[in-house]
């Protein structure tokens, strides 16, 4: 099976090269030391950090495509969001104006009422903010999902919620993920394998 | 008619002014007396020094002499608009960027003043190339140095939404397009707001200077309302070149936002 995903020796200012591939489907967890640059391998495979070597989309490579297109099939979901408009629904764009019926069972599965698209971003909790930024990546149905720390801001209840939704999303759409996460135990539960970051080296961990 | 000559002594008494004003800053503590003095003498050597060019340059209408004078004072222009950012791109292209735009805000906009709308012969005779083009460089300037500091210092700021746009699949233009707008609109709304107040709180310089020098109210109002057309046009237009030219200089080719562009300006000048 061609992986959903295959990074091909990428580096960035002292990191890598790292390589890892992902099958369609797969969740596979990312730890490290804080500062080891996690967060930057998630923003250089989503093309937003100039880094050496390249990135495939099953066979597409990422400098064969556009930057748009590369960056909404791999999406990345930063550990802080951020907002630009008063309320949630024009972040959304048309799927809020058409009801999107994907996005109203994620809206309910994340533990909101559809009123929430108008609310205002300044009221929002770092919770909800971290579940609406979720929702407004999954909305679109990526094929490979980079999470960096989703969850860091909820209670553990919520938080196994939007573990199972992005379990159901990746078992339905063959969604690959990247999920990085402090976590230990989350990574076992989400992941049937887990990498730890180091300065010049991915390691596979035994869970 | 012939204006009345200023004699030493006149604009000895006006600078007195100066030196009393300074004094008063000693008294108060302002700790500004030093600057009031250096920049009013700066002030009348530039001039001084300007006048005796141009009476070179006036008696004898050289094409080359008055290309390299106006070379002069846009390289001057860009230099002003350069050093008045807080964030600014890197090297010699930051500088670039701001003498580029400054040469579409005056230079594009006299000239085609001087050839179609004055219709002076030949069209870079000094008396009228000269003064207009200052006068364009310098109300230009503001807008232009304006906008593009406030571009750099919101993209600065602002990096985290821009990226996450990005992130989401938008293009360089849609993430930075509120951001882009809201830094033209300030560059543009100055110049807007002092059309409202021409000629009902301030008698703008220029027609004053034509009225003290004999002319008729009326030609010198129609030679007002020219000039200020064309500063606000051209400052319309520089702002919108120095924006763009600026924002594609912040994301890379593969539309990243790329901040190592820029640098922050030392802060012994601020």
């Amino acid at each position: 099976m061609t992986p959903a995903l295959n990074i091909e020796s990428v580096s960035y200012l002292n990191n890598g090269p790292y390589s890892l591939s992902l099958q369609p489907g797969e969740i596979c967890g990312l730890s490290g030391a804080s500062g080891v640059g996690k967060s930057q391998l998630l923003r250089a495979i989503a093309d937003v950090l100039p880094h050496d070597g390249d990135c495939y989309l099953g066979k597409i490579a990422c400098s064969a495509m556009s930057p748009q297109e590369w960056r909404k099939e791999v999406a990345l979901v930063p550990a802080e969001s951020h907002w630009w408009y008063d309320s949630v629904a024009p972040h959304l764009g048309d799927k809020a104006k058409a009801k999107d019926p994907y996005l109203c069972h994620l809206i309910e599965r994340f533990g909101f009422s559809l009123d929430v698209l108008q609310w205002q971003i300044s009221r929002l909790s770092t919770g909800e903010r971290q579940r609406l930024s979720l929702i407004r990546t999954l909305i679109y149905s990526p094929q490979v999902l980079l999470l960096d720390e989703p969850t860091s801001g909820l209670d553990s209840g919520t938080a196994k919620e939007v573990e199972a939704e992005v379990r159901e999303c990746c078992d339905t759409n063959k969604t690959a993920c990247l999920w990085v996460s402090h976590d230990m135990e989350q990574l076992a539960r989400i992941g049937s394998r887990s990498l730890q970051l180091r300065q010049d080296s991915l390691e596979e961990l035994v869970l | 008619m012939n204006v009345i000559a200023l004699t030493v002594v006149d604009l000895s008494l006006a600078a007195s002014l100066l030196l009393i004003l300074a004094f008063c800053s000693f008294k108060l503590g302002l700790g500004i007396e030093k600057r009031i003095v250096i920049s009013g003498v700066r002030m009348s050597c530039q001039l001084l020094l300007v006048g005796l060019v141009l009476k070179v340059l006036f008696s004898n209408s050289s094409f080359l002499l008055v290309s390299l004078m106006s070379l002069v004072m846009l390289l001057i222009a860009g230099y002003e608009v350069w050093s008045r950012q807080t964030r600014r791109i890197r090297g010699g292209t930051g500088y670039l960027i701001s003498t580029g735009s400054m040469f579409v805000s005056s230079f594009s906009v006299a000239f085609l003043a001087l050839t179609v709308m004055v219709g002076v012969d030949p069209w870079y005779t000094p008396q009228y190339a000269i003064p207009m083009l200052g006068m364009l460089l310098g109300n230009t300037m503001n807008g232009v140095a304006l906008s593009t500091d406030r571009l750099t210092t919101d993209m600065y700021i602002k990096r985290g939404m821009v990226e996450q746009r990005l992130l989401l699949g938008q293009s360089w233009q849609e993430a930075s397009g509120d951001i882009r707008r809201d830094c033209m609109r300030v560059g543009m709304i100055p110049i807007i707001n002092s059309m409202a107040a021409a000629g009902v709180v301030s008698l703008p310089g220029m027609m004053t200077g034509q009225i003290l020098g004999g002319s008729s109210p009326m030609d010198a109002v129609k030679y007002q309302i020219l000039i200020i057309f064309l500063i606000a046009a051209g400052t319309g237009f520089g702002v919108i070149t120095a924006i763009w030219l600026v924002s594609r200089r912040l994301f890379d080719d593969r539309q990243r936002l790329v901040l190592d562009n820029l640098a922050l300006k030392s802060s012994k000048n601020a």
